[in-house]
Order: structure tokens, then C-alpha cells, then sequence
């Protein structure tokens, strides 16, 4: 029999209902698997284990009073360190946030108490999750549970990497370019970002507002839905909110598709004249095959104003980050450079951000800072906003004929730790797929579709009309249902510089 | 002088009096203890959103809406960012491309004379926090959050103003205007009216504006009056010597009387305004600019007009009563309780000013009520009592209110006009001044006055002195 960490969270819930296991052997089991692979994976930046102990224990009374317990109660949790948690640093993967310790939750953070999940630990990202491979975390670099010497992906490298893993059950990420998605498909788990404004943003660490959206990362698609169920909702503190009420997302895992419309969309498989790598677009169009068979009509749809998502979001993104990010400045929290060092509070400013923030996020300062300048304006920041404009219009007329979209997640599997960390460019084209969806505000999915030759797991990406998150959710569970991707793991004891790294998850 | 003529334009600020602040539910109460009304919102920590307080734009909707604003759907907030500690997230929530209202104007009065200002914007944004630099040797500086968002409306005038004179009669209009929407207590010493003034010179008849000066650092109509003054001069000065004027930022100096150069154009502030992403549009329905429009109240301007020409008072008594809000509205009521015109002008200008400069107190300490009042006054148009009596009667309505009437019988203040009672008194004085009488006969008047008044002091002032005229001179012949 498995480890019960190596259990999905609805098997978990089922056992725990019956009493078949306690929310705190859960947790035992989940935090041995932390002691067995953290030196190697580095997922997570903090370990909360006598606050998870005591969350756990406090599950497993309530279960004996015989109280009914919400579907996850006593469910290990691992959350990227962006979401704020009360009295729990909160650094961001940033210096500058280094022993800020928050005096409040973030709303998806109290939905997750309100549920019994049992917090574990805050997991590693890239510094105010910019960047695709976790390697600008002011803290170190995240391995790939798969082959630790390829990146897991990132922003959300962490969680993702701690879910390949079983370190944790489900995570949190956050996904304002392909946050959430990307390092799901790179780690071969399931990462959903829903519609901007489904879920609240309050108490997330900002880094592009108009973008940034908080989501899932789990094992299978209905720990997917089940996260969803726990944190979509209107919120009044965020004032982009969606008012209207959420459904009970496990109602769309259905295993057929007959009458659902799926496009293929040419753009997420070859940008400006390049193509995706082979194996990944053998997958998808494998992925594509299964719908068909599942009753789905399929087809091929361009969306021609695709191609400028890259320069658009490194417009839109940079800018709203320069603002965002102007607070760190060592005056109420945080980091803030000796005082012999400053002579005058501009010097401290300036001191403090240089030390405080790490180069790639810099250069986004800077980038955004250029772009919002007077006489810059009209030329960047209004031109990106007019041609996000033009995406939009394109997702809009492509949901006229389809119900999802689809295409790989990445253009490519894993890749090697340093192997782009010279070329941010050759970096950010590994969100090409991801970025447009961000810029329609649209739900995104991704989940396992296939394997490389060298092992590596493959991510499909399906996207929705605006809160069509149970159309995502019934293709995805109805393809999960045909494949054994999501069941298989990292599995193996692998020999990497002479690290030994177990993670093993049985195959089913 | 009369060589250039001057364009002033004025920016205000003013803080709302909302009960908690704009974008978070802290209170924005003065006087509290450093940092007590604070919460993470408005102290710009990681990860927190503004949620725009809907009584703001309700009161911003008020004040544009009586400068005759159109109100710009939707309206939108954005960041103005620039570094200083006394802003937390080292940018202000303002409105700049789409305020929420523009093209209005306010009408002042100066000399007599009444003149159209225009309002170029009218917008919301947030306070910062206030800066305290202690006097001690450490060097540092204080931080209180407490005014960290408390809300502020800006009006923006077009430079239509011409001279300093003109430019304090736009001031007293627009903070009469606040007043009487009941939106911002205005109170400069607390410094919740902030002003910035630009004023450029052009030669006589010359239509094309001149170089244009921005002064900041106003926080008095007396400091903007005499940064305006100031500037009108230096200007002068400069042109007439032949020299070119520099587009820049001045800083007003008020020990010295002065402004000093800040920063010209070549260094001007690059504030980087972008869309606030944390907020969605403004969107305001006809349905509620209707509901606020129907319950704006009529402004000081208008209603001085009103009382000089539908009720005949003087521009001396209108323009004292619409000086201040409660008064104005005091006499209004006291008209609408049925009362004359000018009889309650004159009490409301008289005796409770009077009374108000001695008590040292405001319009709104006193218990003088409409309807006490305007019930006095009827009991002097009656008859019912005399002038002092009823100066008496005023005293108690303004220290505690309650039934003119009531107050008269419990004083024993009510007039005698019984024949009868009042016979008797008149019988007894002329028998005990037989003199006085006789000096009447011999055509003395000032001998009846004198016999009045012994029988108003013998009622104690009660006597219908008319009925007393009457009975003596019936009784001591030569009526």
C-alpha cells in the first residue's frame, strides 16, 4: 500500500471521513516525506510543522465530537510564500521582505483554515514571482522532483514541486503570466488559474494587479475542483471581485464531452515561426485525439494578435510591478540597509532596493518604470493596453465557435537549472502560451498529457470563456479519465551529483 | 501696475468629512493618539487593496454637482507615484485623465459685482500622513498614519481669477460652498483646506496667457492672498526690467513674506499616473447624480441673492446671515415658521450675534430654535410683550430653548393691557408728581414722557406703553 501522502486529497478525505486515518497520520506521513526529500527538492522556504500539528489534532477531535467537517478538513496544505499569513514571515522569495511577518491572512489563506486544511509550510518562487524557473528566489534554487537537475518551473516552483512530490497534498500558486501552470506542467501535476476576479486577491503580495490571479495546484483534476469549491468566492475587500456565487465545481467532472467544441489554437503551437518542441506537440495533438474520442468536435483556430502577448506583457506587467513594488522602501517593514551606510532617507531608499531586490527583478523596475515615464506613455503602456484589447477580441470570437481552447502549457518540458538564466528572453518565451491567457482575464488549466523521452512530464493547457471553469474542469477530468499521466511519479531513487533524492510515489 | 494683467488659478484641497476614510473602514476622527486609526490598508502593507468608500463619491458627487460639473462616466482612479515617507505605498490614489467631474463654475461676488470662475476638475484622492519632526538632537522624523487616507477633494480652477482680491472671493465661495453642502468642516488650522495657486502675467490687452508660476505651501487664505500678491509683484518687477519668467514650482515662506524657487520645468516631478488596477471604473447613474442634484441645498451665493430680492433685506444683513451655514439656515426655518422677514434678520444679526461674541460660542452651541423664535416674534408683533421683555425671552430660547410663552409666564413678563389695572397705576403717579403735570400744561412733552416711564417702572416694564400714552393724556387733559 501507498504512503498516505502518496494519496490524492479526495482519497485522503474519504479515508479521513471514515476514520480510516487521522488528519495527523496524514500529516506524519507528509512531513516524513519533507525530512526524506527537502535537502534535495528545496521546495519549501519555511516548515510551520507545530502549527500544522495543531490544526491536524484539532480536525481529528472534531471528527471524534462527531461534528461534520467541510470535504478537505485535515488535508496538508503548502502555500507559495506570496500569500500572507497571520504572525508567519512572508517574504515573497525577496530579501527585502526578509522577517516581514504579517499581521493578517490573506482571504484565500482564512478559506483554507475555515476548510481544516492543514498548513505545512510556505514554499519557494521566484523573487515577487517573476521569472519561469524559481531561480530568481532570493532563498535558492527549487529542483525538479523528475530529474533534479532541471528547474520545476516557476513562478509557483515550490508548490508545484512539493505536490510531484508528495511533500505536501495540494498548494497554492499564483499566476499572473503562467505562474501556476507552467511549473505544474514542467513538475506533472494539475495547476489551475481561474477567471481574474474569481477568486480573491486580497492579502496576495501584488505583482501585476490587472494580471495576478491565485490558484490550485493538486495531483488530479478533482483535488482541483475540490480547492476550487474551498477558495472561489466574492470578496468585498477586493474590489475586483466577481460578485456572482460560485457552483459546486465537482458537478462538472463528468467523463464524456459529447457535444463540447475544442479548438486547437495554432499560435500556442508555433510562435512567430517557431514550433513547439516535437515531443510536446506530439502530446497535445495525442490530447486533441483523445477529445475527439471522447465525443468533443475538434478543430484548428488562429488568434493572430497571439503573437505580440510576449511584448505586451512585458509592458502591462513591468509597469503595474513598479508601482506595486514602490513600498518596499525599509521605511514600516522588511529590509532596511544599515543606517551608517544611508546619510539621508533618499539614499536609504536607494540603498535599501539595491541590496533588497535581486536583478531580474530590477530590470523589471526598471522596464515598468520606463514604460509609465512622461512622453512614454501613449508610445508603451497605452499601446499594450490597445492591443490587450485586440487578445481579447481574439479570445472572444474563437469562443464563438469553441467551448475550450487548448495547446501545450510550454513550448518545452523542463529544462536545465542555469540553462536560461542568462537569456531572460529565451526565459520569458517559456510563458508564450500561458501569458495570453492572463491578458483575457480567461481561466487556464494545465494537466499531464504525456511524457518525453527522457522522462519528463508534458503539460496540456486548456483554456475557458470567462468563468467557464467547469468546462476546463469536465474536459480535463473526462481526458484524466482515458490516461494514467496524473498517476504516475516521480518515482524512482535518482543519482544526481552524487545527491541522492527519493520520490518516490508508488505507481498505481 | 495696471500694466499686466494677472491670471490666477487656484487648486483646493479639502478634507471630506466621511466618517472613515476613502479606500478602508479606519475613522478619520482628529485628535487621536499617533497611529491609533490605522489598519494595514492605510499603511500600504504587502498585499492589501483599496475599496473606495461609496460616501465619498457621494459627497465629491455633491460638490461637483453644485459647481455646475459634468460628471465624467466613468470616471476613473489612478496611481500618481512618487517616493516620500509620508506616503506608505509611495503612491497616491488620485484621479487625473478621467476626474469625476469637470467644465463647472462657481460664481463669486467681489465688489458688488458677481463673476464666473471656472472649475477645470473636480477629483478624489487619498491624504497622506503627516510628517512630525521633533526638536530634539536625534535627527529623525515622526510618521503619523492616522491621516493616511483620509479622503480629500480637489477643485481645480481655470486661471480666470485676476486679481488677489478676486481670488480670496473664490476661496470664501468655495469653502462656503463645502460648509453648506455639509461635506468638509474646513477648518485651516487643522489643515484640512490646502491650496496651491499658479499666476502668470500678460501685458494689457494681450490675449495669450503668460509664463505660469505654481506656488505650493498655502495653507491660509492669508498665505495664498499674499503668495499672490507677492508673486503679482515679483512678476512685474522682473518684466518691466526686461527679464523672461521661468515655468516653475515656487514655495510660499510665511515668516518672510516671500516665495522661493523649488524646482522649474526642466526638473519637474515625473509622477508616472497610470490606471489603478485594484479599482474598477467609476460608474455613477443618472438615478443617482438625480437623487443628489434634487437634495443639494441652495448655496451661500444664491441665497444672498434670494434674501435681497424676495425679502428685501439689506446686502449688509444677507451677507452676514449666509456667512455662516447654521445662521443661514436658522433664518431660513424662522421664515418658513411664518415669521417676517426682516424682524428675524434683525434678531438673527442682533441680539444672538451679540450673545454668540459674548458666550465666546458657535451657532451651533445655542438651543435658539426656528419656531421659538418665530413664536417671539408673534408675540411682539401682538403686543404681547415689550421690547425688553422680549430681549429677555431671547436670552433664555438661546440658553435652553423651550415655548417663548411658557418662558413669559414663568418670568411674569406679559404685557398689561387691561384698561382697567393700568388706570389705576396712571391715577397714582399723577397724584404723586403734581409738578410733572403741571409742566405738561404748560406745554412741556418731556413732562408726559417722564410720567411713562414712572408707570412702566411701577408695572415693572409691563405696561402697554401706548395704552399708558393714551390714558395719561386722557386724564391730564391736552390728548
Amino acid at each position: 500500500m501507498s504512503a498516505l501522502n502518496d494519496l490524492t486529497a479526495h482519497e485522503l478525505s474519504e479515508l479521513l471521513g471514515k476514520r480510516e486515518a487521522s488528519a495527523r497520520e496524514v500529516l506524519e506521513a507528509t512531513c516524513a516525506r519533507i525530512d526524506e526529500v527537502e535537502d534535495n527538492l528545496a521546495a519549501y522556504l519555511l516548515l510551520t510543522r507545530e502549527e500544522a500539528e495543531r490544526q491536524a489534532s484539532a480536525v481529528d477531535e472534531r471528527r471524534a465530537r462527531g461534528e461534520d467537517l467541510p470535504a478537505l478538513a485535515g488535508v496538508p496544505l503548502a502555500l507559495k510564500d506570496i500569500f500572507c499569513t497571520k504572525g508567519i514571515e512572508t517574504t515573497c522569495g525577496s530579501r527585502i521582505l526578509k522577517g516581514f511577518v504579517p499581521p493578517y491572512d490573506a482571504d484565500v489563506v482564512e478559506r483554507c483554515r475555515e476548510n481544516g486544511l492543514v498548513l505545512v509550510g510556505k514554499t519557494n518562487m521566484d523573487e515577487f514571482a517573476m521569472g519561469s524557473s524559481t531561480e530568481n528566489s532570493a532563498f535558492g534554487v527549487t529542483h525538479n522532483p523528475w530529474d533534479l537537475e532541471r528547474v520545476p518551473g516557476g513562478s509557483s516552483g515550490g508548490s508545484a514541486a512539493a505536490a510531484a512530490a508528495s511533500s505536501t497534498i495540494v498548494a497554492l500558486g499564483t499566476d499572473t503570466g503562467g505562474s501556476i501552470r507552467q511549473p505544474a506542467s514542467f513538475c506533472g501535476v494539475v495547476g489551475l488559474k481561474p477567471t481574474y476576479g474569481r477568486i480573491s486577491r486580497y492579502g496576495v503580495v501584488a505583482f501585476a494587479s490587472s494580471l495576478d490571479q491565485v490558484g490550485a495546484i493538486t495531483k488530479d483534476v478533482r483535488d482541483c475542483a475540490l480547492m476550487l469549491n474551498v477558495l472561489a468566492g466574492h470578496d468585498p475587500r477586493d474590489s475586483t471581485s466577481i460578485a456572482a456565487p460560485a457552483p459546486d465545481y465537482t458537478r462538472a467532472l463528468v467523463s464524456e464531452l459529447a457535444g463540447m467544441r475544442v479548438g486547437l489554437v495554432k499560435e500556442f503551437m508555433e510562435y512567430q515561426g517557431v514550433g513547439v518542441d516535437r515531443e510536446v506537440g506530439a502530446a497535445v495533438r495525442g490530447a486533441v485525439e483523445r477529445f475527439h474520442e471522447l465525443g468533443a468536435e475538434c478543430g484548428e483556430v488562429s488568434l493572430p494578435h497571439l503573437n505580440y502577448s510576449i511584448p505586451v506583457y512585458y509592458l502591462i506587467a513591468p509597469a503595474e510591478a513598479s508601482s506595486n513594488l514602490a513600498r518596499y522602501d525599509g521605511v514600516q517593514y522588511g529590509y532596511r540597509t544599515p543606517e551608517e551606510g544611508a546619510a539621508d532617507i533618499i539614499e536609504m531608499y536607494r540603498k535599501t532596493r539595491d541590496d533588497g531586490f535581486g536583478p531580474e527583478v530590477k530590470r523589471r523596475i526598471m522596464l515598468g518604470t520606463y514604460a509609465l515615464s512622461a512622453g512614454y506613455y501613449d508610445a508603451y503602456y497605452l499601446k499594450a493596453s490597445q492591443v490587450r484589447g485586440l487578445i481579447r477580441r481574439d479570445f472572444d470570437r474563437a469562443f464563438e465557435q469553441y467551448d475550450i481552447l487548448v495547446g501545450p502549457t510550454s513550448p518545452t518540458v523542463a529544462f536545465r537549472l542555469g540553462e536560461k538564466t542568462e537569456d531572460p528572453i529565451a526565459m520569458y518565451l517559456s510563458d508564450v502560451c500561458t501569458i495570453p491567457v492572463n491578458m483575457g482575464g480567461l481561466p487556464g488549466m494545465s494537466l499531464p498529457c504525456g511524457f518525453s523521452p527522457d522522462g519528463m512530464p508534458i503539460g496540456l493547457q486548456l483554456v475557458g470563456r470567462s468563468l467557464g471553469e467547469e468546462a476546463l474542469l469536465r474536459a480535463a477530468y473526462a481526458f484524466e479519465q482515458t490516461t494514467d499521466f496524473h498517476r504516475r511519479r516521480a518515482h524512482s531513487v535518482r543519482e544526481r551529483n552524487g545527491r541522492r533524492c527519493v520520490v518516490a510515489r508508488a505507481s498505481a | 501696475m495696471a500694466k499686466y494683467r494677472p491670471n490666477i488659478g487656484l487648486e483646493v484641497h479639502a478634507e471630506l468629512n466621511t466618517r472613515t476614510k476613502v479606500f478602508c473602514g479606519c475613522p478619520t476622527a482628529v485628535g487621536a493618539q499617533p497611529n491609533t486609526q490605522v489598519c494595514p490598508v492605510c499603511l500600504g502593507f504587502p498585499g492589501v487593496l483599496p475599496v473606495l468608500n461609496r460616501r465619498v463619491v457621494e459627497f465629491a458627487l455633491r460638490a461637483a454637482l453644485a459647481m455646475n460639473c459634468e460628471i465624467v462616466r466613468p470616471s476613473i482612479f489612478e496611481r500618481k507615484g512618487y517616493y516620500y515617507p509620508d506616503l506608505p505605498k509611495n503612491f497616491q490614489i488620485s484621479q487625473k485623465r478621467a476626474p469625476l467631474g469637470r467644465k463647472g463654475h462657481l460664481e463669486v461676488t467681489v465688489n458688488g459685482e458677481t463673476k464666473r470662475v471656472g472649475i477645470y476638475d473636480v477629483h478624489i484622492e487619498e491624504d497622506a500622513a503627516k510628517l512630525l519632526h521633533p526638536e530634539d538632537d536625534r535627527g529623525h522624523s515622526l510618521v503619523d498614519f492616522n491621516r493616511s487616507g483620509v479622503p480629500l477633494l480637489e477643485i481645480v480652477s481655470d486661471p480666470d481669477m485676476n486679481s488677489a482680491a478676486e481670488a480670496e472671493a473664490y476661496m470664501n465661495a468655495v469653502r462656503d460652498m463645502l460648509l453648506y453642502l455639509g461635506i468638509s468642516e474646513c477648518r485651516m488650522e487643522q489643515g484640512q483646506l490646502r491650496f496651491e495657486a499658479s499666476v502668470s502675467l500678460r501685458p494689457e490687452g494681450e490675449s495669450e496667457l503668460g509664463t505660469r508660476v505654481e506656488i505650493k505651501n498655502l495653507n491660509s487664505f492669508r498665505a495664498v492672498i499674499g503668495a499672490v500678491g507677492y508673486e503679482i509683484w515679483r512678476q512685474s518687477q522682473a518684466l518691466d526690467s526686461g527679464e523672461e519668467l521661468v515655468q516653475e514650482t515656487r514655495l510660499w515662506d510665511d515668516e518672510r513674506g516671500a516665495t522661493e524657487p523649488m524646482r522649474t520645468k526642466e526638473t519637474a516631478m515625473d509622477y508616472r499616473y497610470f490606471p489603478e488596477p485594484d479599482l474598477t471604473p467609476l460608474e455613477v447613474d443618472d438615478e443617482w447624480i438625480g437623487r443628489i442634484r434634487a437634495e443639494l441645498p441652495e448655496l451661500a451665493e444664491a441665497r444672498r441673492r434670494r434674501l435681497t430680492e424676495q425679502h428685501g433685506l439689506s446686502d449688509y444683513d444677507a451677507g452676514i446671515l449666509t456667512g455662516d451655514k447654521v445662521l443661514a439656515d436658522l433664518f431660513k426655518a424662522t421664515a418658513a415658521e411664518g415669521a417676517p422677514a426682516k424682524a428675524a434678520a434683525n434678531w438673527l444679526t442682533g441680539e444672538f450675534l451679540r450673545l454668540l461674541k459674548e458666550g465666546g460660542l458657535a451657532a451651533e452651541q445655542t438651543r435658539l430654535e426656528p419656531k421659538g423664535l418665530a413664536e417671539l416674534i408673534g408675540l411682539v408683533e401682538k403686543g404681547a410683550i415689550n421690547a425688553p421683555a422680549a430681549k429677555q425671552v431671547f436670552g433664555k430660547l438661546f440658553e435652553r430653548g423651550g415655548s417663548p410663552s411658557e418662558i413669559v409666564k414663568e418670568l411674569g413678563l406679559a404685557q398689561i393691557s387691561d384698561e382697567g389695572e393700568i388706570a389705576g397705576v396712571v391715577d397714582g403717579v399723577i397724584e404723586e408728581h403734581p409738578d410733572a403735570v403741571e409742566n405738561f400744561h404748560k406745554g412741556k412733552e418731556q413732562a408726559l414722557k417722564f410720567l411713562v416711564g414712572q408707570v412702566m417702572r411701577k408695572t415693572r416694564g409691563r405696561a402697554n406703553p401706548q395704552l399708558v400714552n393714551e390714558l395719561l393724556r386722557k386724564r391730564i387733559g391736552g390728548g
